[in-house]
């Protein structure tokens, strides 16, 4: 163990917290203390470890030190490396484009429905094309939902249909005319080489065909989404991780109200 | 007589299997009636048929299709090409490349006895049977003279998409100790109604299952296990609307492991229920005579319904597909029944219960390598906690003796496993497999204790859905729910077209040949 690592004064640095230069935080302000672990294509020994110290250095890292280095195989080494970044980031001129409603539990969005729209909120979710994955859809739609927040089909003021996995564009498309559907639920989960785009791509693209596109609230939701990406791609909101039916039932309950009332 | 940590009554296990058995009989009175495309289309493998025509439509596919449109696919493959032996000196793979030239019309030529088709086919069947028993033989002396991994089987994916990246993944998970490779498939595989063609480099959240992929990792697999002085078993997936052609392609290509279950199928991926019954019976008689260990699916119902309420729904499939196995002569040392540790982290004594059911399971099916799967549905992005989730389940899996299991990885639901993923997952896994090694020789439990509670529970309840569906049969019980709470109906689905009544000269010679 090298001298000074467990002194907090070693560095000399601001301590005071400017939001318009902000840095990581590891145990004092402004230290800018970052854990990293990566894989290097070469064989461990010395020079790989100068290696990480130059890739960590060239990713904006000072006082670096490589903690743990193991060869996986053969010409692979992993390493876990600690740094201070260089970089600062302004907060104070960060605008991120989010959903714009506010948050109810499931009553209170059964009751406004109940009195602002007078009906249930027909609602046709699926995860689309090729992605054989059910988590996403299931954990906002199923009765039972997700780490204790319901899931659409409990809600009184809900009609909600979840086509499961696999399901083609054409096919929801159908079904969704069929049940006039007022809400439509893309999930996606798969995101290997963007494989997710073009699908939601497509599914925009064939609503427009359809002439369907301004009739239905259309979102989307997997764990690579974010509200950005989705109103870039054409939909009218995108649901991130740690987003539950609430959030999305909320949404979707006072967007239909703006639209039929407003 | 067996002794029950748990407390667990063997007449009502006993009975509960004997429930299992007429459910399946009942299922397999239909099987024996009916063919289907892909059927067939293992039998073409089967007798040699291999290779692509000029659209890159497998030959196998263009051999079946043909008969399908003549209106003849009743009468089955095998009678076809008999008489093409007899009729036109062709053996099967000369045969196919006419048909598909357009310069052979299969279903004209002058018919003989089913007798005669078949002697005319001996030559090649025997070929086939000759070539799974060497590769069968193959695997059992490089177990009998370079060992293998002690169980439980450590297991990981490789998911790049890329058959020759797979290889680097592969090898360097099997150099960190893994015991089994499992090659992911393309995602949308299972729906596909052919078998693609060829090494293939392009895939998403997985690599097309080929046979000349399996050959490719094989062949590696075997190297690596040599210099390691361990057998390295690789994975596949026979399962979705290929499924028998995939297990004939891992039959002669000497995979060890398969997923293969058609509940799954009709769950999950939407397969017609008829069809991939059907399929599923020859893939398992495949997978037996082969030494194939099937992997079954049941922990995925844990990712629609709830594990903790709904943990008697995955005994009563482990039951079932028990049953389904036996039928096909499927030995219980080759029967990987699946099962998973997937209740919600918060649950208060939640360890115990998996801890009870996985003990639970152990004893009901004592010969079976149990796959068990790790958490998943509640792995966050936490890796830090994602890690801690994984050993809570290797300590239970080392506890309780289960055959395969399926390395958790920290970086679930972020991205398919990184290299160094693998590493630490299987460090994780070396660490407390070693560390808790005969813990499960030392500790008992509690006469009317919480994890003898939960076992006993978990099996009485099975018995009475088990019950229940005998009464209403399999198909019925699938089209009401009763597996993770998801419905279909016996006529929809995918691959219903597929399926055919056995006409008059339908023979298939390979079941009784595998079959002991």
């Amino acid at each position: 163990m090298s001298g000074g690592l467990y002194s907090t004064n070693s560095n000399e640095f601001d301590k005071t917290l400017d939001l318009t230069k902000i840095k990581p935080y590891g145990d004092t302000m402004n230290d800018g203390k970052t854990q990293v672990s990566f894989t290097l294509p070469v064989a461990k020994g010395e020079e790989a470890i100068e290696a990480a110290k130059q890739m960590m250095r060239k990713m904006g890292f000072e006082d670096i030190q490589v903690v743990f280095v193991q060869e996986l195989m053969e010409g692979f080494t992993f390493f876990n490396c600690y740094g201070s970044s260089i970089h600062t980031v302004d907060y104070t001129t960060i605008v991120v484009p989010k959903v714009e409603s506010t948050t109810m539990d499931m009553h209170e969005t059964d009751d406004f429905i109940k009195e602002n729209i007078g009906r249930k909120v027909v609602v046709v979710g699926a995860s689309t094309g090729t992605d054989a994955h059910t988590v996403g859809i299931d954990a906002i739609m199923n009765m039972k939902g997700f780490a204790g927040h319901y899931g659409l089909e409990r809600y009184d003021m809900v009609e909600a249909l979840n086509m499961g996995s696999q399901v083609p564009n054409e096919e929801f498309i159908a079904k969704a005319i069929e049940m006039k559907a007022d809400v439509l639920l893309v999930s996606q989960t798969v995101t290997q080489k963007d494989v997710h785009i073009q699908n939601l791509v497509e599914l925009v693209e064939m609503l427009e065909a359809e002439g369907l596109r301004d009739k239905v609230i259309l979102i989307c939701g997997g764990p690579r989404l974010s509200h950005e990406l989705a109103k870039e791609l054409g939909y009218d909101a995108g649901f991130g991780m740690n987003k539950y039916a609430d959030d999305v039932a909320s949404y979707m309950a006072q967007e239909l109200d703006r639209r039929i009332n407003q | 007589m067996q002794r029950s940590k748990l407390g667990l009554d063997f007449d009502k296990v006993n009975y509960a299997k004997g429930v299992s058995r007429k459910i399946a009989d009942n299922v397999q009175e239909f099987v024996e009636g009916y063919t289907t495309v892909a059927v067939e289309r293992t039998l073409c493998r089967l007798l040699g048929i291999d290779g692509v025509d000029n659209n890159e439509v497998p030959l196998p596919n263009v051999v079946v299709d043909e008969i399908k449109d003549k209106g003849v696919l009743n009468q089955g493959v095998m009678y076809f090409l008999g008489n093409a032996v007899i009729e036109a000196g062709l053996n099967p793979q000369q045969a196919a490349e006419k048909i598909s030239s357009g310069e052979l019309d299969i279903t004209q030529l002058p018919s003989h006895s089913v007798e005669e088709a078949h002697e005319a086919l001996k030559p090649y069947i025997t070929d086939c049977i000759d070539k799974i028993k060497a590769r069968k033989a193959k695997r059992d002396n490089y177990i009998a003279t370079i060992g293998e991994g002690p169980k439980p089987y450590l297991y990981v994916i490789v998911a790049t998409g890329n058959i020759y990246e797979d290889v680097v993944q592969a090898e360097a998970a099997a150099r960190q100790g893994a015991d089994i490779i499992a090659v992911i498939r393309t995602t949308g595989q299972s729906l596909l109604d052919y078998v693609p063609y060829g090494a293939t480099t392009e895939g998403f959240g997985g690599t097309v299952a080929t046979q000349e992929n399996f050959r490719i990792m094989r062949t590696h697999l075997d190297k690596i296990g040599e210099e390691e002085g361990r057998y390295i078993r690789l994975c596949n997936y026979c399962s979705g609307l290929c499924m028998p052609e995939i297990a004939a392609m891992g039959a002669l290509e000497g995979l060890d492991v398969m997923l293969n279950d058609a509940l799954y199928g009709i769950l999950f991926r939407d397969i017609n229920m008829q069809r991939t019954l059907v399929d599923q019976y020859f893939s398992r008689v495949l997978n037996g005579f082969a030494g194939v260990i099937i992997n079954t699916g049941e922990d995925n119902y844990l990712t629609t319904a709830d594990a903790f309420d709904e943990a008697h729904t995955v005994l009563a499939s482990d039951f079932i597909n028990e049953q389904l196995a036996l039928i096909a002569d499927l030995p219980e040392e080759q029967m990987g029944l699946g099962h998973a540790f997937e209740m919600e982290p918060g649950l208060e004594n939640g360890f115990l219960y998996e801890l009870a059911q996985a003990q639970m399971t152990r004893e009901i099916f004592p010969k079976a390598p149990l796959k068990y799967m790790p958490p998943t549905k509640f792995m966050t992005g936490n890796i830090f906690k994602g890690n801690v989730q994984d050993a809570l389940f290797n300590q239970i899996s080392i506890w309780t003796g289960q055959g395969i299991q399926l390395l958790g990885m920290l970086t679930e639901a972020i991205h398919t496993p990184f290299m160094s993923d693998r590493y630490l997952s299987l460090e994780n896994a070396k660490y407390i497999f070693n560390n808790m090694k005969n813990i499960g020789d030392e500790v008992e439990f509690k006469e009317g204790g919480i994890i003898r509670n939960r076992a006993q529970k978990i099996l009485g309840d099975s018995i009475e859905l088990l019950e229940k569906i005998e009464q209403e049969g399999l198909f019925t019980a699938l089209e009401k729910g009763i597996f993770a709470a998801i419905k279909r109906p016996k006529n929809g689905g995918k691959g219903l077209d597929g399926v055919v009544e056995k006409g008059s000269n339908y023979f298939n010679p390979f079941v009784a040949l595998m079959k002991k």
